[in-house]
């Protein structure tokens, strides 16, 4: 490969790669959106889509139609199950104990699928064959289409689902706030159940979706949630194009350092630049600082 | 009463008899991590020593003596195996260990044993645990370097000069990272591209395209899986035609499985004989073991024998051998366990001296090359 061919390759690496950090970053986004929270256990969703489809597939022997639905469906079951049992009952929680508690959760939900799944790694089959396609002498497989596809598909989703549903318009004025959402006759418990739902749904599939591509297994959820929570921070917690964008950002850096840095320093790339961006934006790349009035 | 008393003389008679005519029973001590994170390697260790000692019993023991084995889970913990090696010598009073299953737990347990004067047979592969050699302190896997060297070897035989490393940052792999340049620099390779990733990674075609673009003879990948398998396809995503070679840590079906028969095609890698047995020639000396092991195992436990169970069966010869051949005092079994020579075993052919305390060379390994999902013989 000559220069120029290794520059878009990183690119397309990046791409890749930046695109499920996106993906899985929407998933924490969405739910600090309409409820304050960061939910760490969005990580676990990812991992529980991957695995549960695996299940499905493998074990249960529906085949890949069925068996994503299916995983998508329970990751989601579990997802709202989660809410009610854990951060329901708390009445008059702060948003710090309820994040702790989302880390206990993610521990928990682990640990079970480890006692259920074990300890190996599995692959899923890819959607739409294996044969990497070439471009201008970089190459990306079938499976990273999947995914872009999948992105600008739940991107769209969500922009009409905030802007143009009640639903949805309800659950940005809890995020506003809770207290004057409630006031104007709002179920701010019921939207903090749907937001639960929503993006265990969207972790799920973005487990599921590159599972083909990165394998998974009982521990892939804490990496994973980890760069998606990243790139929700540099995209400014937005459930739209920001973490997305954040996402890619986050993807290209890691490509690029590991080319002409050193792929020691990847993952001290991508934390590096949250830890600026906590400190110098931290309402995010995209967004204006927002004033309160008093 | 008088016919009780009779009775009860004749009944401490027998007992007493067969006390004399019965040798005492020889205790060992396992010390496995059977369940926590390094569970892959304890739990088969764990069954193969029970399954050998019940063989062994079964047979009548070996020179009239009966086997008392304990086992202890160290769950993998250093702080656990140094208080349980303790209760195996203290309390159990074995006159052997054979264990622990890692490198981080035997190093912690070696004072203890050294200080007790009890031998040790690690089932770690950590170079560290015998170089250099301790009195009372053996090993039965090979070391790292021993399948780095098989590499090189290989890779000097196929005339490839310039070779690229992509290896995991964690111990095994930075472990390995170090023997691959000491020895690629002795064999008079140039590293063109040192490259590593993490653990959890799960994309490496950056990597692979700044190291396509150093234009190597060949990569050296060092890992265990997923990370391995996601550099195999990503190898073959970018369509790039370097040999690849994998370490030892790869060595079992699930690579193939994880990467695609596909992906994997053409990928080479130093295995342990007992991955590939009934490939090797029939006079091949380890072949009766593997078999043996292969088929015991199968038949107790109805799962394929690992390499990592073999650490645990070739512990266990190698305290047999000395038991039957010296005796069976500590330091008769140390004696007799440094005395081995020639022996086969699951691992390799082991022949200890008083500065080797692992006794496997170059032969442990088998260079293998996978062809249509399954492993030949690379030669």
């Amino acid at each position: 490969m000559n220069l120029s061919q290794q520059i878009l390759q990183y690119i397309l690496s990046g791409l890749s790669t930046g695109a499920i950090y996106g993906l899985v970053g929407l998933g924490f986004a969405i739910i600090f959106s309409s409820t304050a929270i960061v939910n760490f256990a969005q990580g676990e969703f990812v991992m529980l889509g991957g695995m549960l489809s695996v299940f499905f597939l493998e074990v249960v022997k529906l085949p890949l139609w069925l068996a994503v639905p299916v995983a998508i469906l329970t990751a989601t079951m579990t997802g709202v199950a989660f809410e009610r049992l854990a951060i329901r009952p708390l009445k008059q929680a702060t948003p710090l104990s309820l994040v702790i508690i989302t880390i206990g959760g993610s521990i928990l939900l682990r640990g079970l699928a480890m006692l259920f799944w074990g300890k190996d790694t599995h692959a899923l089959p890819p959607f739409s064959g294996n044969e990497p396609l070439t471009l201008a002498g970089a190459t990306i497989l079938p499976q990273h289409l999947w995914i872009f596809a999948v992105t600008l598909l739940v991107i769209t989703g969500n922009k009409l689902f905030f802007y143009y549903s009640i639903s949805g318009k309800a659950m940005r004025a809890c995020a506003h706030n809770r207290r004057a959402a409630s006031l104007v006759g709002i179920d701010v418990q019921r939207m903090v159940l749907y937001s639960f739902a929503l993006s265990s749904a969207i972790g799920a599939m973005a487990g599921i979706i590159i599972a083909p591509l990165t394998m998974t297994s009982y521990d892939v959820g804490i990496m994973l949630g980890l760069k998606g929570f990243c790139a929700a921070i540099i995209g400014g917690m937005s459930s739209g194009l920001g973490t997305v964008i954040g996402g890619i950002v986050l993807g290209l850096l890691e490509s690029f350092g590991a080319g002409f840095v050193s792929s020691g320093y990847k993952d001290a790339i991508a934390f590096v630049i949250l830890l600026l961006i906590l400190i110098i934006r931290p309402q995010g790349l995209f967004h204006r600082g927002e004033s309160e009035r008093v | 009463m008088k016919k009780l008393l009779v009775a009860l003389s004749v009944l401490f008679v027998c007992f007493a008899a067969t006390a004399v005519v019965a040798a005492p029973p020889i205790r060992i001590g396992g010390l496995f991590a059977v369940t926590g994170p390094a569970s892959f390697l304890g739990e088969p260790e764990k069954k193969s020593l029970e399954m050998l000692v019940n063989e062994v019993n079964a047979k009548g023991g070996v020179n009239g003596s009966k086997i008392e084995l304990t086992v202890y889970d160290t769950q993998g913990d250093v702080t656990k195996a140094v208080q349980l090696a303790t209760k195996l010598i203290k309390n159990d009073q074995v006159v052997a260990i054979i264990g622990p299953s890692t490198t981080g737990e035997t190093m912690a347990v070696i004072p203890i044993v050294e200080k007790e004067q009890i031998p040790l047979i690690s089932c770690a592969a950590g170079i560290k645990i015998t170089e250099p050699a301790k009195r009372w302190v053996f090993k039965t896997p090979a070391n790292d370097h021993v399948a780095a060297a098989k590499i090189l070897l290989h890779a000097a035989k196929l005339k490839q000069k310039s070779l690229a490393l992509l290896t995991v940052s964690d111990s095994f792999g930075s472990s390995g990272r170090e023997q691959l340049k000491v020895l690629a620099a002795q064999k008079g390779f140039t590293i063109v591209a040192d490259e590593v990733y993490s653990p959890k990674d799960t994309d490496m075609t950056a990597q692979l395209t700044k190291i396509s673009g150093a234009k190597p003879d060949a990569i050296i990948c060092w890992g265990t899986n997923p990370g391995p398998a996601v550099i195999t396809r990503n190898l073959k995503q970018l369509g790039l035609k370097i040999p690849l070679y994998q370490s030892h840590g790869v060595a079992s079906k699930k690579f193939i499985e994880l990467a695609g028969a596909d992906a994997a095609e053409g990928v080479m890698l130093p295995a342990g004989k007992l991955a590939v047995y009934n490939r090797l020639k029939q006079n091949e000396p380890q072949m009766p073991v593997l078999q043996a092991y292969d088929q015991a195992y199968k038949k107790s436990y109805g799962v394929e024998a690992s390499t990592f169970g073999g650490y645990a069966y070739d512990g266990f010869q190698l305290l047999l051998g000395a038991v039957k051949k010296v005796g069976a005092t500590p330091e008769q079994i140390r004696n007799g366990i440094e005395q081995t020579r020639k022996m086969p075993g699951v691992s390799g052919v082991f022949t200890m001296s008083t500065t080797d305390h692992n006794g496997l060379d170059l032969s442990a390994f088998e260079m293998v090359r996978i062809a249509k999902g399954d492993w030949e013989l690379a030669n």
